[in-house]
């Protein structure tokens, strides 16, 4: 499992996690699509030093991406531990990672750095404390690339300013079922959030989980970009639960049927792909939000989401597995450990 | 007025440039002026072409051309490239392209100020800044009153103030 997920999720009936990161470059080298190899680990170097003295009481470990082989780094991707654009320039690129899983340090992404910060359930007050801790230190002995008018300085003028990207993951397979969801999305849109897929920026949303963001950096600051993105869950919070009791009182057998059809196959099924076993475990987390089911916790069901990745079943089966070898290993890992 | 270069002829050209906030006037005359890069405004970084690129929003492919060859010094990116993958390649190029760049952060943003964070580094320049503007209004006023012994000690603090700016932006 994770070790991110451990600990206290409040709302997690309808927030899976919390994800905070926030965006910062040095002055004194180009950014990362223009630094050489040597510039890159001149930069990198520069940062583990400074890290050494980091005075949290949590160690942090140290991955370059090009000392992982391609199925850990997808494994870590699934676990949403790093970003998909980290492993896209390997010789470059490297993360640190704290024993708890909670803070990650990624290094030469499209920023020199994206501090990221993960959480159970809804908790932006822990995550902007603990990143702001981070950012304060990491500040202390680095020169930030920093201008007085536009703020923090980035590769994409899309993050410029704060740098920061805060962002839920919710789970909202009754807004989906009364079709809901792209009303929600435009109306995000407007207010300056966005909604992107389960592993943020240009991937698809898989088993009704969505990821929900501020798109704006530049002219609000950190506490109100988080307002507003938390008064924002909340409603979805509020509605999705009303949704749920709605359909429960209207519709108990055709959603009872539903979870336990999907119960039924993860519990029997001999070969499984990723998007199948996706939409079962959504079901089933439905059956659990909804009281239809008890015996498995949400901490279980979201690992299982994390497990049955292709990068996660082959870190598990030890070795390199083809589509249909992963099915059936991804069919046996669920049985094994859906209760 | 003469003009300021060869403060012979008669100055005819009168310059005012602004850059981020910042207000330079120089008035010349024509011969100076022509030998002089800076009014030079067929010259690929013509202040004043890029201007009206942009006010023409890049209608005239001439003047286009003239804001697409603007290369940042320190990392080589141009204005075409960075309109290619919108990503610039270093945080110079924010100074670079700092005049097309605020139309587009305001289109982005619906802002183009920052009023989130600043780092503890660079609240401390900004207070240095504060107080190195508040001594030089302090030294007009000492040296004004002719009190030049007073004056004297005010202005050996703005050069240390601005002696570890320098050093700190370094």
């Amino acid at each position: 499992m994770p070790k991110w997920i451990e600990g206290s999720a409040p709302y997690e009936d309808v927030v899976v996690s919390t994800r905070i990161r926030i965006a910062r470059n040095l002055a004194n080298y180009r950014f990362p699509q223009k630094m050489s190899v040597q510039e890159a680990e001149k930069l990198t170097q520069e940062i583990l030093d400074v890290m050494k003295n980091i005075p949290e009481n949590a160690n942090y470990k140290f991955f370059k991406i090009n000392g992982l082989t391609p199925t850990e780094r997808i494994a870590y991707i699934e676990e949403h531990i790093i970003s998909p654009a980290l492993i896209q320039k390997p010789d470059h690129s490297s993360f640190l990672l704290r024993e708890d899983e909670k803070a990650a340090i990624m290094i030469n992404e499209e920023d020199h750095l994206r501090i990221q910060v993960l959480l159970p359930g809804l908790n932006f007050e822990e995550g902007w404390e603990l990143i702001n801790r981070i950012d304060d230190f990491l500040e202390s002995s680095l020169n930030y690339a920093y201008d007085n008018r536009l703020g923090y300085l980035t590769a994409c003028p899309t993050n410029v300013g704060t740098g920061l990207r805060a962002s839920a993951m919710v789970h909202i397979p009754c807004l989906s079922i009364i079709g809901h969801v792209d009303d929600m999305i435009r109306s995000f849109n407007k207010i300056g959030l966005t909604v992107r897929g389960i592993y943020g920026e240009g991937t698809e949303a898989a088993g009704n989980l969505y990821q929900i963001s501020n798109q704006v950096t530049l002219g609000e600051d950190e506490e109100e970009i988080m307002r507003k993105l938390k008064n924002v869950i909340y409603q979805i919070i509020n509605k999705e639960r009303y949704v749920r009791d709605d359909l429960l009182k209207k519709r108990r057998y055709e959603i009872e049927d539903r979870v336990f059809r999907s119960y039924g196959i993860l519990k029997y099924a001999r070969r499984i792909s990723s998007k199948e076993a996706m939409d079962h475990l959504s079901n089933v987390r439905l059956g659990k939000e909804m009281g239809i089911i008890d015996n498995m916790e949400f901490k279980q069901i979201e690992n299982l989401m994390i497990e049955i990745q292709p990068g996660y079943i082959q870190r598990l089966a030890k070795r390199e597995l083809d589509d249909k070898e992963r099915d059936i290993m991804r069919a046996k890992h669920i049985r094994e450990n859906l209760l | 007025m003469l003009c300021e270069i060869c403060k012979k002829n008669q100055a005819t050209v009168h310059y005012t440039k602004i850059t981020n906030g910042k207000i330079e006037e120089l008035h010349v005359c024509e011969e100076c002026a022509a030998n002089n890069s800076e009014f030079n405004f067929e010259s690929p970084f013509s202040f004043h072409k890029l201007w009206t690129g942009l006010m023409d929003g890049f209608q005239d492919s001439k003047q286009k051309k003239t804001v697409e060859k603007l290369a940042c010094p320190f990392c080589g990116m141009d204005y075409s490239q960075f309109r290619q993958t919108g990503k610039f390649g270093c945080a110079k190029c924010y100074e670079t392209f700092r005049d097309n760049l605020m139309p587009l952060l305001k289109g982005i943003h619906g802002h183009d100020k920052h009023v989130g964070k600043i780092p503890i580094r660079a609240n401390k320049k900004a207070a240095n800044e504060r107080k190195i503007e508040k001594l030089k209004e302090k030294l007009n006023e000492l040296v004004q009153r002719e009190a030049f012994e007073e004056a004297a000690k005010v202005r050996d603090q703005i050069k240390e103030l601005e002696k570890s700016l320098e050093d700190s932006e370094e």
